[in-house]
């Protein structure tokens, strides 16, 4: 089995009476994509949040490339190589095209505490930007304003921002949400050829998206991993049929 | 509409010619005001790094103002008086030389900014607000009861600070020394506005949860704009103690952090001449609106409003026909 790139152990998150998180252990393989599943309220935030680094777990710890990161927060995460999208487009509204691209570079060089001479004259970071806004098909957009994108557009921005940071992992929080089907196809095509740069852990609510990349899959309900296998064996799961594809999908 | 880039050569040059066409009629009250517009204009580009880029609303940014203002008056008065600063096992003579205190105006308003950032910038929004707004009311009282430097009555300095090679004392010659200090701290908001910091910080106010998933601390880059933010404002504070020749408690007002907000609101948040454009404005209506009558606040507040509700970029998005730099 190849290595282990992404791992949480045990992982148990509780508010008040609630477990939203209940003794989950999942892991992401070098190559693979790992599709986690659930219906609303199965706990995808919630151990989304505790994997990127914005919650805290009550036990259990989550390994990054062999290293506890449990008491590391996200800055420390990225920093480290785990590259996230996020479930509502987070980017910088008012910004261009290229400018939240060259963020992600700058995030990945480190070296934000320059004052002086202009970010356009790093032609270092221009390069790493721009190649990741022609991966994602938005080279020609790179001089307008992200608010005037399309939904899509913003979408494939929000990948390519996690691919400037050159991440040992991804973790994409729904990025088909909101995509039309040819826009869906397209991404799909792209993120099933991402995997052999990095392994992806994808919350992902399309399912055609789902069973068309995922190595495996595994399915969260009520807080717990209630199954995990491959596309074949989750279809056939009579607990995951009755818990979320509903009976008779 | 004006192109953005030419404002600055516009405003900047505009302040200088009413400066020098009011040295050649002889009108030395005129000057006085121009440098009093350069010197809010220089505060303001110190809490417009904080506020317009960062998005930092510091209710507390004459806490910076007043520090350099009593760095001025304390060092002078030492000076004046013959005494010596005593701190602890260290003993200071007073200063009476602009750079020097300048120096000590900008260290210690750092400094300052350090503390409370490391303290407030733990929250945001309106809590931020009242913890600076905290900030400024705790030194403005340390001010009122701290006997030993004039307390509620302030320090009156009697002859102007001193700088190599000028006679300070001249209006035109001080108001050089304002106007030049203001054109540093505007090529210094340019270049760091552009630079990688400026993107970042920039970002960290539109998604600071994307800043920190590309692995930068937005808190980081908060504190270190709050510094260079405070930094900037301490060195208006001690040419502004300058032009009275007078420094007092007033100067860490909570209505002087307020009136600082106003300029750049006024000007346009954010924007590179914003807050050069609100303090002449403020100047000028303080002048003219404050002859005709006492209450000319409330015609400011009147303007205020109506750059808030119908013209978004304030006068620099008026004049650009842009409310945002991008936009």
């Amino acid at each position: 089995m190849s290595e282990i790139v992404l791992a949480t152990c045990n992982l148990v998150k509780r508010f008040g009476a609630l477990t939203a998180t209940d003794d989950v252990s999942i892991e992401l393989r070098a190559g693979e994509i790992h599709a986690l599943i659930g219906p609303n309220g199965a706990g995808k935030s919630t151990l989304i949040a505790q994997i990127s680094g914005g919650l805290r777990p009550d036990a259990g710890r989550v390994m990054l490339l062999g290293r506890d990161v449990t008491g590391a927060g996200t800055v420390e995460r990225a920093r480290a190589g785990l590259a996230r999208t996020f479930q509502i487009s987070a980017l910088a509204m008012e910004d261009s095209v290229f400018e939240n691209v060259l963020l992600g570079a700058l995030g990945a060089s480190g070296r934000p505490w320059r004052f002086w001479s202009p970010v356009s004259a790093d032609a270092e970071l221009e390069a790493r930007a721009m190649e990741a806004l022609a991966r994602v098909g938005l080279a020609d957009e790179r001089d307008r304003r992200t608010a005037e994108l399309s939904h899509g557009q913003r979408r494939q921005l929000e990948v390519a921002v996690a691919l400037t940071l050159g991440p040992r992992a991804f973790l994409m929080d729904e990025p088909m949400a909101g995509l039309g089907a040819d826009g869906s196809r397209r991404l799909t095509g792209f993120l099933d050829g991402l995997r052999a740069e990095a392994p992806i852990l994808l919350v992902e609510h399309d399912m055609d998206a789902v069973f068309a990349l995922a190595d495996r899959i595994s399915v969260l309900a009520s807080g717990r991993v209630i199954a995990s296998g491959t596309v074949a064996e989750i279809r056939a799961d009579r607990a995951v049929r009755a818990a979320y594809l509903g009976e008779g999908a | 509409m004006i192109p953005e880039r030419l404002i600055a050569p516009l405003v900047m040059g505009a302040l200088l010619a009413v400066a020098l066409w009011a040295l050649a009629v002889d009108a030395p009250f005129t000057i006085t005001l121009t440098t009093r517009a350069a010197i809010l204009a220089l505060a303001a580009v110190g809490l417009n790094i904080a506020l317009g880029i960062g998005g930092l609303v510091s209710f507390g940014h004459a806490v910076f103002f007043g520090l350099g203002g009593y760095a001025m008056g304390i060092l002078a008065h030492h000076a004046q008086s013959y005494t010596t600063l005593d701190l602890g096992p260290l003993s200071i003579a007073g200063s009476k030389s602009m750079p020097l205190i300048w120096l000590v105006a900008v260290v210690t308003s750092a400094l300052a900014a350090l503390l409370i950032g490391l303290l407030s910038l733990r929250t945001s929004g309106v809590y931020f607000i009242m913890i600076t707004l905290a900030f400024g009311q705790m030194f403005y009282y340390f001010a009122i009861s701290w006997a030993a430097y004039g307390g509620e009555d302030g320090l009156s300095i009697y002859v102007r600070n001193g700088f190599p090679g000028l006679n300070t004392l001249d209006p035109i010659q001080f108001f050089g020394l304002c106007f030049a200090l203001l054109c540093v701290a505007l090529v210094l908001h340019a270049r760091l506005r552009a630079a990688p910091f400026g993107l970042a910080l920039n970002a960290a106010r539109q998604v600071p949860a994307r800043v920190e998933a590309v692995g930068l601390s937005p808190m980081r880059l908060r504190l270190v704009a709050f510094v260079i933010s405070g930094a900037i404002t301490g060195l208006a504070g001690a040419l502004f103690a300058d032009l009275n020749r007078f420094v007092s408690p007033t100067m860490f007002s909570w209505q002087l952090s307020g009136e600082l907000i106003v300029l750049i609101v006024l000007g346009g948040t954010g924007r590179l001449m914003g807050p050069v454009i609100g303090a002449c404005l403020f100047v000028l209506l303080e002048h003219w609106l404050g002859a005709l009558t006492e209450f000319w606040h409330i015609w400011l507040g009147v303007i205020l409003l109506g750059i808030v509700l119908f013209a978004r970029g304030g006068v620099v998005g008026l004049l650009t026909g842009k409310a945002g730099p991008h936009v």
